[in-house]
């Protein structure tokens, strides 16, 4: 930063009045974009927004669920806050296969109970979760449920369900008759992970689910009966010091087979989600991985042998902090983006949050295309797109917020002085200042963006504008019509705080159409199937996937919005098994059932 | 016929020796290559060639307009790659870049004082974005790593640039004056002493140790006065430190860069001060 010799006080009067108010001018600019920016005026009114409404409905429906955080081993009280500030997942199920979308939720403190809410289908849930046997999971010994995926594991139709621990995780078969059966013992999957993500999905086309199980904190460390403090990251950057990741071979007898060594799952990473989903068009279902403290990871399936991490696509030289992921065809052009969520904080830290277009069959690589409203969300946990609007573009809601605790007193100062520490400081809880009750990154709001097409900045912000207006800590969101509305509710999973499910209240004609499949072949989730429909000019993209988001899963049903178009819609649907069917005339405005052609 | 005898008049072909600022630029772009390299620490050549070229056309325009003449772009280049290597703005907005430059280089002909520029230039550049645009800039969220071995390479050559330079006396004193006023901080705040020790090793402590403060146009003559302004600087950035700690009101407005914002302040004070003092 060295400067070279002034220069000579000689110049031109009036040359140094032009320099001056031209510097003069920039910091007005400064001073002006950081004001701006800082106190935005409110948003506009939700009439702008084709109609978008929405009203939280959770109590008047039946659901009033509240996540308690775990408590763990006071060894690593003072930032305990921190350590235990996830949990709160939700998943959309349909557990009874009444075609009426339920919600499993869970809690994190010993002895809180999970939620099981049966989607009545008159606009009511009823919590069935003791009845059903899902209730009663947080105990000493055996962990704390950090989240849950339901898949059909056994073909039998039913949705099963792997609840996802920082401990053991534990398996639940669907009886059939509303009650599940815990499965673990012999099924191959006992083992202590500290896992915020698991993932049912096809990875050898057999036709039968696997797992995916990633950790988190590393294996070794039971966190309510800790040995050493040095539990933490090593470096905020490119730690390795996490969790192993999992690959379970379903057998579909209820019994799996560890092949992580097989496939090549040998990172210890801080993985906290995980999509899968074909993305270089070989017909094999990849896996792309967010990490904490680390770079992204597109694992490539080398046709159900080997995963291998793809290089050179744009994801290895960007450490952020990666929370969630998520898959939408923003531009309408048959192409999916990920969404990848990070930290931002004013005058602290701007990771921002990655859209990557994939381009993976022109370029080689994603294409990141995040700016403005999409890469700054808070401290942005899970996200998801949707058709919120059925305009036909599908939007993305963000839901963020790490802890709230003091409304005056903040710890991102503490915490930036250990940010900067180089050689294993980092990693001794006990070396981590005192977080007290202070927040951090507290009270955010959680985002909607409207995708607003090909043009401009593709979303603008409109939350609090069209009624999303809670400042929970929000983990995990999930999207599906609960309602049969053909409109797309938001599900919030608060942590330490109330489940919100925001009902659309949409007021506009606009039209839509849904499908539910029903897999042979494929799986009876038919998880990893494509769908694409053209509507007149438009085509547009989805691909059935069961996690999503933040320890979030958007359960069965696909959702389309067509905005003003009314006539037939041809669906091409792209199975895992390899078979393709097309389908015409498909009428809008209903729910489309497609099984896969035996 | 005779001739004269000449003394042999040819010397040893001199040896090239690497002038300190040659050396200081030397390193300051090891640490861009492999900070990139291995971390991305620069985010990306658009961000890279963005910043340096806004700072060398900026540095040539003004010299050009005030002067007359064609400046020498090393400084621009040292400037650029300091502002690089630490803006953070907020994701996917580039001016942040454009207007740190060109503030940055302004500064050294706009705010001027018995013939010489007050502040460091990217120093100046930093302090504003972050005084004033919070919500839109960040100082630095890469650590290389926070990996024990590079850091000591880092600061090894750097204590040896910085040796080579003559201004080895100015980082050896912030560091150290850093280092005892983190142990006293630890010990009135109660947090652990190795928290408060943490920072210097970041980059950013690097940079300002080898870069910022050792600036030679924006220091004071003296070496005991180079040695106790940056004392000051130290003890200042505590108090913004014990500020925050303490949860004083305003604190928060230095807390994202306390020793980028303690050197803003104090730096042009005392080379105003010195400047006077010596005319005088």
């Amino acid at each position: 930063m060295s400067s070279p010799a002034s220069p000579p006080p000689t110049p031109a009067r009036w040359r140094q009045v032009v320099v001056l108010a031209l510097f003069v001018g920039l910091i007005a600019f400064v001073w002006d974009k950081g004001r701006n920016k800082a106190n935005r005026g409110p948003q506009p009114a939700a009439t702008a927004h084709h109609g978008l409404r929405f009203v939280e409905v959770s109590s008047d429906v039946g659901i009033d669920f509240v996540h308690k955080p775990t408590s763990i081993d006071p060894k690593v009280d003072m930032i305990a806050a921190q350590i235990t500030a996830t949990g709160a997942g939700v998943a959309v199920c349909d557990f009874n296969n009444d075609g009426n979308m339920d919600l499993y939720t869970v809690s994190s403190a010993e002895g809180s109970r999970n939620g099981l809410y049966k989607n009545l289908g008159n606009g009511r849930f009823e919590d069935v979760a003791a009845a059903a046997g899902l209730a009663d999971l947080n105990h000493n010994g055996v962990g704390c449920s950090m989240g849950s995926i339901w898949g059909d594991f056994d073909n039998d139709s039913f949705q099963d369900v792997f609840v996802y621990k920082w401990g053991q995780g534990e398996l639940f078969r669907n009886r059939g008759d509303g009650t599940f059966a815990n499965v673990t013992q012999g099924s191959g999957l006992e083992r202590w992970i500290n896992s915020n993500t698991a993932n049912w999905f096809d990875y050898n086309r057999d036709g039968i689910l696997d797992l995916f199980v990633g950790g988190y904190f590393g294996e070794e460390h039971n966190l309510w009966d800790l040995k050493s403090t040095k539990i933490m990251q090593e470096s905020f950057e490119f730690a390795h010091n996490g969790g192993r990741n999992h690959l379970y071979e379903g057998k579909g007898d209820g019994t799996f087979v560890d092949v992580s060594e097989q496939v090549g799952f040998d990172t210890t990473r801080w993985t906290y989600a995980s999509l899968a989903a074909d993305f270089n068009g070989d017909g094999w279902q990849d896996l792309y991985i967010a990490n904490d403290y680390g770079s992204e990871e597109l694992l490539l399936n080398q046709e159900g042998e080997r995963f291998e991490s793809a290089q050179g696509i744009g994801l290895e030289g960007e450490s952020k902090s990666g929370m969630s992921v998520a898959l939408g065809d923003i531009w309408n052009g048959e192409r999916m983006a990920v969404y990848v969520t990070n930290i931002s904080k004013a005058g602290y830290l701007f990771q921002g949050n990655n859209l990557r277009v994939n381009f993976l069959d022109r370029l080689g690589s994603f294409s990141q295309v995040a700016e403005g409203a999409t890469a700054d969300c808070g401290w942005a946990w899970g996200s998801q797109f949707g058709d919120l609007n059925n305009d036909a573009w599908q939007d993305l809601v963000v839901v963020n917020g790490f802890i709230s605790a003091s409304q005056d007193r903040d710890y991102w100062y503490q915490m930036s002085k250990i940010g900067l520490a180089t050689g294993g400081v980092v990693a001794d809880a006990a070396l981590w200042p005192d977080i007290g009750d202070r927040s951090l990154s507290g009270y955010e709001r959680t985002r909607v963006l409207l995708n607003r097409g090909r043009t401009g900045a593709y979303f603008r912000e409109v939350g609090e504008a069209v009624g999303i207006t809670d400042r929970l800590d929000g983990r995990s969101v999930v999207l599906s019509d609960f309602f049969h509305t053909g409109r797309l509710d938001v599900v919030v999973a608060n942590q330490n705080g109330r489940l919100l499910l925001y009902r659309n209240d949409l007021d506009d004609d606009a039209n839509w159409i849904e499908f539910r499949l029903k897999g042979h072949a494929s799986g009876t989730d038919a998880f990893g199937t494509e769908i694409r429909i053209t509507h007149g000019e438009r085509k547009q993209l989805r691909v059935h996937t069961a996690a999503s988001g933040f320890a979030g899963q958007n359960g069965p049903i696909l959702h389309f919005g067509l905005g003003d178009f009314a006539g037939p819609i041809q669906a091409t649907l792209r199975w895992t098994s390899g078979k393709e069917l097309v389908l015409q005339d498909l009428a809008p405005n209903q729910l489309h059932v497609i099984e896969e052609p035996q | 016929m005779s001739t004269t005898a000449q003394p042999d008049v040819k010397a040893a072909p001199a040896r090239w020796v690497p002038s300190p600022k040659t050396v200081i630029t030397a390193f300051i772009t090891l640490i861009l290559v492999v900070g990139e390299w291995q971390y991305g620490i620069a985010g990306g050549y658009k961000k890279l060639g963005l910043t340096l070229g806004t700072c060398v056309v900026t540095e040539a325009i003004l010299s050009w307009f005030l002067l007359g003449r064609w400046p020498k772009i090393q400084s621009a280049y040292i400037t650029g790659t300091s502002l690089v290597l630490l803006l953070r703005p907020a994701g996917g907005i580039y001016w942040p870049f454009v207007v740190a430059a060109v503030l940055s280089i302004m500064a050294k002909y706009v705010l001027r004082y018995r013939g010489r520029h007050l502040w460091n230039p990217s120093n100046f550049g930093l302090a504003v974005m972050v005084l004033l645009a919070p919500s839109q800039v960040a100082l630095l969220s890469h650590e290389l790593g926070n990996d024990l071995f590079g850091n000591a390479v880092i600061w090894t050559v750097g204590l040896l640039v910085a040796s080579r330079a003559r201004v080895l006396h100015i980082s050896i004193t912030y560091a150290t004056s850093f280092a005892l006023l983190a142990l006293l901080r630890s010990a009135l705040v109660g947090t652990p002493a190795l928290a408060e020790l943490a920072p210097l090793t970041g980059p950013m402590y690097q940079l300002l140790c080898f870069f910022m403060l050792t600036d030679p146009p924006t220091t004071v003559r003296s070496k005991r006065g180079q040695m106790l302004v940056v004392l000051v600087i130290a003890v200042v950035e505590c108090v913004f430190r014990l500020a925050n700690d303490f949860e004083w009101p305003y604190a928060e407005i230095v807390a994202p860069a306390p020793p980028i914002l303690a050197l803003f302040l104090v730096g042009p004070i005392a080379l105003a001060w010195d400047l006077r003092r010596r005319s005088a």
